[in-house]
């Protein structure tokens, strides 16, 4: 069956072209090709999965020339190894249940058909770098998400904020995405060739210097994807997009490319201990201060996405202190839980109308099914145990205390300290959503506020469900997922320890607690407002969008500017004054052309005498 | 008789044909003169044909053919000047003017648009 690997984007890429050219005509409209493409490639990954599973350590692996014209030997196929199977199964299950949720969400938006298209699109390109078997395969799903994260971003096209956002999203990963292609250069031409299975064969074979480039060229790539600091300044933006889409990017399309891509070429960073210093340090910082952000935030999608960065930087710490199958582990907890939260707070968008959390509270018997999955999710997010978030960040957390030395001991104590600061907003987005009073503006939409649609929370259910057995995998003896995934060698192998469980149990329960105490103090309100001035700093993110405006931004402006003007009063006015001046040579050339015979005649006799007599002069010389 | 009178008559004759092509309005007095300039040149033919003994005689043959020419020409000659007198009630050729770039600023303004 993994012989048919191809068939996972195929089918989304058929769906997508079906809803674009004829959804009108079909019966069901374009929610049938939508749901239905990507329905059966979850059919196709699932039966890959069973396949891979049959024998982890072999990689099934097909590939047909590309280019066979000599020079670069590029090539398209698939490779399935258990990574790319259980990734595959995930991106499959959380687009298929974003597709199915928002056939309701999306109901009477008159772009429907577009957008589910855009969505299938989306979920075929990250379906191809998921398989690909050759580094440029990969990159072309890498850059049609771009695409598709500019699209659906922008989906409401008709406000400012959202277009800004869309620009916003591809232009910063687009910095990342230049140095992606300039790695994959240095990679393909390092190991003589363009295909995944030899770059990470003897990557040590292509010379420190060159995989240590590749490795953080790449790295730039991830960045941008990922969000991690210093490009993650499009994610909190892109929640002007549809809120599922935003489930869609965050859970299981886009970010996860990023981390995914670098456990995938793994052996190369194992190669080059230097980029993953380098990704650890960025991991620290991004970890931390994107969970500060997001306890003051007030815009419940934009807590999330702030959220979002924050557990991308666990996945990317597990993976630069070893620990391979703790970092993947999260990934796909993470997708589980956070397409969770974030379709959870679509359905709360839905039945208020507004995003701020200032004006909601006391939802939870307006929103019983969404409340109670949200919650699921949130203690997933806080990593409170039994759910499957809790047992992946410990993993990841184990994993840099075992590597220690100063970059395991940074993530080590980051991390813990953000076990707490998560667990913190965690409690916080719950209690100002769904308990308390009611503080919004119209009293009415309270009371016909009402619970979503079964096609809305059946999904929620679903994913909730996977939230919690995701974490059972890793009750004793299996350490299931592990086995799945086949590590590479030279990875830690996930380890668990009940100590370092109760800690960051406990710690999460404290930070919890914390902002319980809080909201009981004064329910009405914002339990951040106790930072006082300290607030301010991490409202603003840490002022980073500002010092971007201020080097980047304004002077791109300045610069785009002086070249409009140069090129308007400049060479365009030489284009058109080549023009003007023709036109009043011939305005004055026109005179002659008066009509009268007589004067072009004599014109004739004047010429004529002229050359005779300047011939005769030049004779008689 | 020298060769040089009957080239002064000629020239005599041309230039008289070329200010009666330039000068009169009158289309038939331009023809006329076109015909003037024409026979200088017949004279010119003739008087070379004969200071050059020339035995084939190609110069009055040529001066025959011009002669020829010229009645045809005139005939289609006057022939556009009845025309043209029909059309505009008028013959004199400096007031037929229908070739004139007349409108200068309108046809500036539709090269514009387009």
């Amino acid at each position: 069956m993994s012989h048919y690997a191809w068939l996972m984007p195929a089918l989304p890429f058929a769906a997508a072209l079906v809803g674009l050219l004829v959804s009108r005509h079909l019966p069901g409209g374009p929610a049938v090709p939508a749901v239905g493409g990507t329905a059966l490639a979850l059919v196709v990954a699932l039966a890959v999965l069973v396949d891979v599973e049959r024998a982890p350590s072999v990689v099934h692996q097909t590939a047909r020339s590309w280019t066979p014209i000599g020079g670069v030997q590029l090539a398209v196929g698939t490779r399935m190894d258990g990574l790319a199977a259980v990734t595959a199964v995930m991106v499959a299950v959380v687009a298929l249940l974003v597709q199915v949720y928002s056939t309701a969400y999306m109901a009477g938006d008159p772009r429907y058909s577009t957008y589910a298209a855009e969505v299938s699109l989306f979920t075929s390109a990250m379906l191809v770098v998921v398989v690909a078997s050759d580094l440029f395969e990969l990159l072309i799903g890498w850059e049609v998400m771009g695409l598709c994260s500019y699209l659906l971003i922008g989906h409401y096209w008709q406000t400012e904020g959202a277009r800004a956002a869309a620009v916003k999203a591809f232009v910063t990963t687009r910095v990342g995405d230049t140095g992606f292609l300039f790695g994959i250069f240095v990679l393909g031409v390092g190991a003589g060739s363009f295909e995944i299975g030899r770059v990470v064969g003897h990557p040590s074979a292509m010379g420190h210097t060159a995989v240590t480039a590749a490795a953080l060229l790449l790295l730039a790539g991830v960045v941008g994807k990922s969000a991690q600091f210093p490009l993650h300044v499009w994610l909190p933006d892109a929640m002007a997009g549809p809120t599922p889409i935003s489930a869609l990017i965050h859970a299981a399309t886009m970010v996860a490319a990023g981390v995914y891509v670098v456990a995938r070429l793994y052996p190369v960073y194992l190669a080059a201990p230097t980029a993953l210093t380098v990704l650890g340090v960025i991991a620290c910082i991004t970890m931390l201060g994107a969970a500060l952000a997001a306890l003051v935030e007030d815009d419940l999608k934009r807590v999330l996405a702030w959220s979002t960065v924050s557990q991308l930087a666990y996945m990317s710490a597990g993976l630069a202190v070893g620990g391979w199958t703790a970092g993947v582990y999260h990934l796909l907890t993470h997708a589980a839980f956070k397409a969770l939260l974030f379709l959870a707070a679509g359905s709360v968008v839905r039945s208020l109308g507004t995003n701020l959390m200032s004006e909601m509270g006391g939802l939870r018997h307006r929103l019983p099914t969404t409340f109670v999955t949200a919650l699921v999710g949130g203690a997933a997010l806080a990593g409170i145990p039994p759910f499957g978030g809790a047992f992946s960040k410990d993993g990841v957390l184990e994993a840099a205390r075992e590597r220690g030395g100063a970059l395991g001991t940074a993530v080590f104590v980051v991390g813990l300290v953000t076990v707490l600061v998560t667990a913190a907003y965690v409690t916080r987005l719950v209690l100002r959503t769904f308990f308390g009073a009611y503080r919004g503006s119209l009293d009415g939409v309270s009371a016909e506020a009402h619970e979503s649609p079964s096609v809305m929370t059946v999904p929620l259910v679903v994913l909730a469900t996977a939230s919690v057995l995701l974490g059972a995998p890793v009750l004793p003896h299996s350490y299931g997922v592990a086995r799945w995934l086949d590590a590479p060698l030279g990875t830690r192998p996930l380890h668990l320890s009940v100590a370092g469980g109760v800690v960051t149990a406990a710690l999460a329960v404290l930070g919890a607690a914390a902002v319980v105490v809080l909201h009981r103090r004064r329910p009405a309100d914002d339990p951040a407002a106790v930072l006082g001035r300290v607030a301010v700093p991490l409202a603003n993110a840490f002022y980073v969008d500002a010092v971007y405006d201020r080097i980047l931004v304004r002077p791109v402006h300045a610069i785009a500017n002086a070249l409009r003007v140069v090129d308007g009063r400049g060479i365009d006015s030489v284009v058109t004054g080549v023009g003007a001046g023709t036109s009043a040579f011939g305005a004055v050339l026109r005179r002659a052309q008066n009509g009268n015979v007589q004067a072009y005649a004599s014109g004739l006799v004047i010429v004529v005498l002229a050359i005779v007599v300047s011939v005769s002069l030049a004779v008689a010389q | 008789m020298h060769l040089s009178i009957a080239l002064a008559v000629s020239a005599l004759l041309f230039g008289v044909g070329v200010y009666g092509l330039l000068a009169r309005s009158n289309a038939v007095a331009v023809l006329m003169a076109v015909e003037l300039m024409l026979n200088a040149a017949n004279l010119d033919l003739v008087a070379f044909d004969a200071w050059w003994r020339d035995t084939m005689h190609a110069g009055q043959v040529f001066a025959l053919f011009v002669v020829v020419v010229a009645a045809a020409e005139v005939g289609v000659g006057l022939a556009i000047v009845l025309a043209v007198f029909r059309l505009c009630e008028t013959a004199a050729i400096d007031e037929v003017r229908a070739l004139a770039d007349r409108d200068p600023v309108l046809s500036s303004a539709a090269e514009a648009e387009a």
